[in-house]
């Protein structure tokens, strides 16, 4: 008899020891943040936190990081005048370290003026075309992508604080309804993967909440930063569906929706992520 | 290639002292095997050497090749004698060089 239980036992170690293995470099180590009321997880966790030790160190590196040769082009672009009205973005914001700190956290904003939300992207053609009447950048760029990271480094290490109150919430609900909407011809839902099966390894790769704290973000198989609305692109080709505009009013709610997702999360642009 | 190489190593260094010299450099590093969107292979142009000094001795050099990938990272270590000047040297496929200079003192 007892030998038996003797068996048993080592039985039952083995079977621990099995699934611990299994769940290992998944649930285990992640660390995230408590969730506001009302959201559908428990824990917020960032993508940095699903990536590999390696590409973790490359991210937390700012010489390493690529994402920094960027930035450092936007440090000079900053200053450079351009435009008719012979102004650059210093000659009303002064030095971006103090003027633009939060300024990318709480993006996208609500504009009384174009009665919607303005993603730091628009926001920087709108500064482009209406106080310096130079020409808007074009998306994917590389001038407005190195713009937005550089505004939203100014922010590194501050919480996401959208607001999704107010005017804000009918664009919340429709950014709502995207996420939960099936696309495509592999019928999924931004929340089929996000949501239901993050953690779990799917195309070579830990799959993530899909958080937006880290963008824009230099992706190393891209080999270039990547604008949070081109993923969001990439995601809906990716399941065979008819992706939106970059910029559209969908991309935009959705762009609101997510972020709040991630409310409270540290800024980490520019990430490094797979 | 525009953009400045960035250069990370100590200010300065005890005499003998071992230290880690990191660079980064901007650039594409075409690798000759792909196709542009009319099927016509795109040429190569990709950094082909790097080359380290310090005060006119040659400190690290290599040869660099299509597989690596954009912005090259290269790190190396270098032992510490006198007080000097590193010079570092990034060759380009075209034949244009960039160069960048950092100086380091010996700590008393």
């Amino acid at each position: 008899m007892s030998i038996r239980y003797g068996s048993l036992a080592v039985l039952a170690t083995a079977a621990l020891t099995l699934s611990a293995i299994a769940t290992f470099g998944q649930e285990a180590e992640r660390k995230g943040i408590p969730a506001p009321p009302g959201h559908v997880f428990q824990t917020i966790i960032s993508g940095y936190q699903f990536r590999t030790k390696e590409t973790r160190a490359l991210q937390d590196d700012d010489l390493e990081n690529p994402g920094f040769l960027s930035v450092e082009r936007a440090a000079d672009v900053w200053k450079a005048v351009d435009g008719s009205e012979g102004k650059s973005c210093m000659s009303c914001h002064g030095d971006a370290e103090t003027s633009m700190k939060d300024v990318g956290a709480a993006m996208p904003k609500w504009s009384e003026k174009l009665n919607k939300p303005v993603n730091l992207e628009q926001q920087i053609n709108i500064c482009r075309t209406e106080h310096m009447k130079a020409e808007p950048w074009a998306f994917k760029s590389k001038e407005l992508t190195d713009m937005t990271t550089f505004v939203r480094f100014q922010s590194r290490g501050m919480p996401v604080a959208v607001k999704t109150d107010g005017p804000m919430s009918p664009w919340f609900e429709k950014g709502k309804a995207i996420y939960y909407t099936r696309v495509g011809q592999l019928d999924l839902a931004c929340a089929s993967c996000h949501e239901k099966n993050n953690g779990k390894f799917m195309r070579a790769d830990f799959l993530s909440q899909g958080q937006t704290n880290g963008f824009p973000t230099y992706r190393l198989r891209d080999q270039r930063l990547i604008p949070l609305h081109e993923r969001f692109e990439g995601c809906m080709f990716d399941v065979r569906g008819v992706p939106y505009k970059p910029l559209s009013d969908e991309f935009l709610a959705l762009e609101v929706y997510v972020a709040w997702r991630g409310i409270g999360l540290p800024v980490e642009t520019p990430s490094v992520r797979n | 290639m525009a953009d400045k190489p960035r250069i990370k190593l100590p200010k300065e260094a005890k005499k003998g002292e071992i230290i880690q010299i990191k660079t980064l450099v901007s650039h594409l590093m075409e690798s000759g095997q792909r196709k542009d969107a009319q099927g016509k292979p795109i040429p190569r142009k990709i950094i082909n050497k790097f080359a380290c000094e310090f005060n006119g001795k040659p400190v690290f050099s290599c040869v660099l090749e299509p597989a690596i990938s954009a912005n090259p990272y290269i790190q190396f270590d270098a032992k510490i004698d006198e007080e000097g000047t590193f010079k570092f040297a990034w060759t380009d496929d075209d034949g244009s060089v960039v160069t960048a200079e950092e100086k380091i003192a010996l700590k008393a």
